[in-house]
């Protein structure tokens, strides 16, 4: 298949748009060309991942679009950095690592990019609308923006999502077109009581066990008998994102592309259908735990990025109560979103409680914790999912509640109520 | 000697050899591929523990994050990635870092996309040659 290239493209190729949107321009070509798209789309914004700090490799090629003069040209959020700009000091982060990162947080935000620091970009006011075609980096990012809110976005990796920014193009291949967004897998949770799926933790668990399941495919859950929340449906997408490739799930009667199971399938029938079972959540949920021992150092929520809807939900359950001096409570965000919850008064019962916030950055894209912190516990299937791999550290999954009542016990404990059979 | 060939489709052409690191299981690299070794880190991969650097890594496709092509490039740079890649169809995370380095180092590394029947044929341990046209040549 030939790529058919605009005049605009061309010139852009030829460099006749700047040094940095040809780089970014041969980038999208190439790429465009690998995935035998027959033309590129225009975008109208984007959500740049490149902005978390790996090493010089990732920095270098930052700096070099910087230094080529890259602009971006449609509205453009910045993800989580390697860094709370204001806060790092605070913790265990390195002066080098802390210097290196924040060279890379000045390189994207030179773009004309809008300095979000977030990997909840859908929180902000540039959250996109249905139907537009956007290119976010971010893997919870993605599948929220396409199951959730119905724009359509390929999984853009790091380094790619800045190039499609700068170009406002990108190639017109996957997600972007409606046939390929047809549900594929059908997931029956008609199986799981009502109180559990009432239960914040019985999204990420779910999200877990897709992400296993569905490998390639779309992933279609039918038989809800509540409908969930942005926060859960937030939750089940990250960890469907983490265990797994799922970049764009439907939910019967809940999602936007799936009014009805037909409409879910575009007509088709389901390639594959699976009942989900306790059982099968039970393993699941046992998965997200990498310890066996009850001691705990540190609780850590905010994986994606706490909302303002969370603070208002933790704050009643930390309210006049205190942690454990042992143990430290961490909360990570967004520079907006704490803004916004302090304005509210959610803040302050935290704060009382003996919780830290840090915003910008997360465990997992930030060296923060000092060694001696060994043992996690987290509501957050994404944390769970990484933190053994990414950090070396054991980490134990419980609801918000059993991560509330941990800090302040000193040691994990979690209410099993729930998933008994 | 046992040999096989595999005619796979070459997405990023360059020609390798080595020693072949194969899974089933996907794996992301961030939180799964400590580039400063090479060492597969995602303790819950089968591959956990092993070393890719300087070996053909054959697996599906690139599991969850999206920062998978940032890992892969600063181990390019590092010189602790594998020397190519396997996968069972194109996988946009990998080609992006190996077009990425090949526009930064000027480093082109093959990535081969084969069939998943082809693909079952491959075990860790095999002596692998890849050639620009995307053949795949199997020594045990």
């Amino acid at each position: 298949m030939t790529l058919l290239l605009t005049d605009k493209d061309r010139e852009m190729l030829r460099g006749e748009h700047g040094a940095a949107t040809k780089m970014a321009m041969s980038i999208l070509v190439r790429m465009a060309e690998v995935a035998n798209a027959e033309k590129l789309i225009d975008i109208t914004g984007a959500h740049i991942d490149s902005t978390v700090y790996i090493g010089d490799a990732g920095l270098e090629f930052a700096e070099r679009l910087a230094s080529l003069g890259a602009k971006v040209s449609v509205p453009t959020t910045l993800n989580v950095s390697g860094l709370d700009e204001h806060h790092w000091q605070e913790w265990a982060v390195p002066s080098e690592w802390a210097r290196q990162a924040h060279r890379q947080m000045i390189a994207y935000q030179s773009m004309g990019t809008i300095p979000t620091w977030t990997c909840a970009p859908y929180q902000t006011e540039t959250r996109p609308s249905f139907g537009q075609q956007i290119a976010w980096g971010e893997s919870n990012a993605i599948v929220f923006a396409n199951s959730v809110l119905g724009a359509r976005t390929e999984r853009y990796p790091d380094l790619f999502d800045i190039c499609c920014a700068i170009t406002g193009r990108v190639p017109n291949i996957g997600l972007h077109i409606t046939e390929n967004r047809a549900g594929e897998l059908l997931l029956n949770v008609k199986e799981i009581p009502e109180n559990l799926q009432l239960s914040d933790d019985f999204y990420p668990v779910l999200g877990h066990f897709i992400g296993k399941t569905a490998h390639d495919q779309i992933p279609v859950i039918d038989g809800m008998c509540i409908v969930p929340g942005e926060d859960q449906l937030k939750a089940l997408g990250a960890a469907s994102a983490s265990s797994g490739a799922v970049a764009l799930f439907h939910m019967i009667g809940v999602t936007p592309e799936a009014p009805t199971l037909e409409s879910a399938f575009q007509g088709k029938q389901p390639q594959e259908t699976i009942t989900v079972t306790m059982d099968m959540l039970c393993e699941s949920r046992r998965e997200l735990t990498h310890t066996d021992s009850e001691n705990l150092d540190i609780v850590v929520l905010g994986s994606p990025h706490f909302s303002l809807a969370e603070f208002k939900g933790l704050a009643p359950l930390v309210a006049g109560r205190k942690k454990h001096p042992n143990v430290k409570f961490l909360v990570t965000s967004s520079r907006a979103m704490t803004q916004l919850a302090k304005q509210a008064g959610f803040l302050a019962p935290l704060e009382a409680f003996g919780a830290q916030l840090t915003v910008d950055t997360c465990i997992l894209t930030t060296p923060m914790l000092p060694p001696e912190m060994k043992y996690l516990m987290t509501n957050s299937a994404k944390f769970a999912y990484y933190t053994p791999g990414l950090l070396g550290r054991k980490i134990a999954f419980g609801s918000l509640k059993d991560c509330v009542n941990s800090a302040i016990e000193g040691k994990i404990v979690r209410d099993e109520t729930l998933w008994m059979d | 000697m046992d040999g096989l060939i595999i005619r796979g489709k070459p997405i990023i052409s360059g020609s390798a050899n080595g020693i072949a690191l194969v899974s089933s299981e996907p794996l992301s690299f961030w939180g799964g591929y400590d580039w400063k070794s090479g060492e597969i880190t995602d303790r819950r991969h089968p591959l956990s523990g092993s070393n890719a650097k300087g070996k053909i890594l054959a697996i599906p496709f690139a599991r969850g994050s999206s920062t998978t092509t940032a890992v892969l490039l600063e181990a390019i740079r590092a010189q602790t990635a594998p020397v190519a890649i396997i996968t069972t169809a194109t996988d946009f995370f990998f080609a992006l870092a190996f077009i990425v380095a090949d526009e930064l180092y000027t480093q082109p590394l093959p990535l081969v996309a084969v069939s998943k029947s082809d693909f079952a044929h491959l075990q860790t341990g095999d002596q692998i040659e890849i050639d620009d046209q995307g053949i795949i040549t199997v020594l045990r």
